[in-house]
């Protein structure tokens, strides 16, 4: 504590806003050397401010906007975040290829660099809009909100906005998704969802992708079933394979299902 | 690493207020972080650092507060602290779906000092 000019020492003048007096000891230093004498009058009053609100409220508000965005139009929104390389994109798009007409889909996808995937995603035909990040590793939902202006959305039904592969990052951030997907491959290993608990204990969905190379990477079904219900214990799980089409029809089914729920819902309702 | 932007976030909110209530310095930040909101107190503690280089807040401590995951149990009817991030009620053993608490990412006081 500095003794020669008195910083930090209650009493003196009041403090002008929602200050108290403390008694504590200053955890700081005050390290200046004192070489000068200190001429000006200053009395170094402390005080706390209470700020109480959330870090993200901006992004919160966005996506609360986002929200109910999706709902005046009917459309169903989907957040699919997994690891770099579980295979969102191919599920994606086997999505949208075997939906056909059932459900009108744009697609929105987030990557740090290159348009690759929604050069992919485009070939199965839905409007798709690629964001890139640049070496931000997450969507926000400013970013869903300035994508959602460059697609054509008059008559979609479900907006798919594939997120940058990366299981830490984006659970922080929420778009105004209806449903938040979270992805692992057979390869990615049955932990995941207990190494990364706050992207799977948020999802409503979970998949098992790569399914067709289960037994090559000697996957342990029971064990990873396990392990996502013990982390997502309401979520709803799927197996799937987007190279064989195995358990994308039941996939495909729930999306339609989950349409049609999100249609009777009261759009004023939280 | 979104520690980083979540971080400048909280500190751009937080000079901001200073300078309204006609603070020159931040002596400290306190923040609220829940186990389950993503977000690693040390990364935040390394971003804190860079983030307030040159701004009033320089040389300011981050105090973190965690918060442990809280689920509520349907069936006991009653709230449940989460030892190791898992919902199962300690009671009954059932996993609840119905998180409480642990997602916060709150900026919550700091100590300022006026001239």
């Amino acid at each position: 504590m500095c003794e020669e000019c008195g910083c930090g020492l209650p009493g003196e003048t009041a403090p002008t806003v929602s200050s108290h007096h403390h008694d504590h000891e200053h955890e700081h230093h005050h390290d200046h050397a004192h070489a000068h004498s200190h001429e000006h009058p200053h009395s170094h009053e402390h005080g706390t401010l209470d700020l109480r609100r959330r870090i993200l409220d901006t992004n919160d508000r966005l996506a609360e906007r986002n929200r109910g965005f999706f709902r005046a139009r009917g459309m169903l929104a989907l957040n699919v975040m997994s690891s770099p390389g579980a295979g969102k994109t191919e599920l994606i798009r086997a999505t949208i290829s075997g939906l056909g007409a059932r459900l009108k889909t744009a697609v929105i996808v987030g990557d740090l660099a290159t348009d690759n995937d929604a050069q992919r995603l485009r070939a199965a035909g839905a409007p798709v809009v690629q964001v890139n990040t640049g070496t931000v590793c997450h969507l926000d939902a400013e970013m869903v909100a300035r994508a959602m202006k460059q697609i054509p959305l008059n008559g979609i039904q479900l907006l798919i906005i594939e997120n940058v592969g990366n299981l830490v990052c984006p659970a922080s951030f929420d778009l105004g998704e209806d449903l938040r997907v979270a992805l692992l491959s057979v390869a990615d290993g049955e932990d995941k969802p207990l190494k990364y608990p706050p992207a799977f204990a948020s999802a409503k969905a979970v998949i098992i992708s790569k399914m067709d190379l289960a037994q090559a990477c000697e996957f342990k079904r029971e064990q990873a079933l396990s392990n996502i219900r013990r982390m997502a214990p309401g979520a709803d799980v799927f197996e799937t394979s987007a190279r064989t089409g195995a358990g994308m029809d039941a996939w495909r089914d729930y999306l339609v299902q989950q349409h049609q729920k999100s249609g009777e819902r009261d759009p004023l309702a939280a | 690493m979104h520690e980083m932007s979540i971080m400048q976030s909280a500190l751009d909110q937080a000079l901001r207020e200073a300078k309204a209530a006609g603070a020159e310095r931040v002596h400290e930040i306190r923040l609220r972080v829940g186990v389950l909101s993503g977000v690693v107190p040390d990364a935040l503690q390394f971003a804190f650092e860079a983030v307030t280089a040159g701004t009033p807040a320089e040389g300011a401590t981050l105090a973190i507060e965690s918060v442990a995951p809280r689920f509520w149990c349907d069936g006991c009817q009653r709230e449940f602290e989460a030892a190791d991030l898992f919902p199962d009620c300690p009671d009954c053993n059932t996993a609840s779906n119905d998180l409480r608490a642990g997602r916060e990412l709150e900026l919550v006081s700091m100590e300022v000092e006026y001239v």
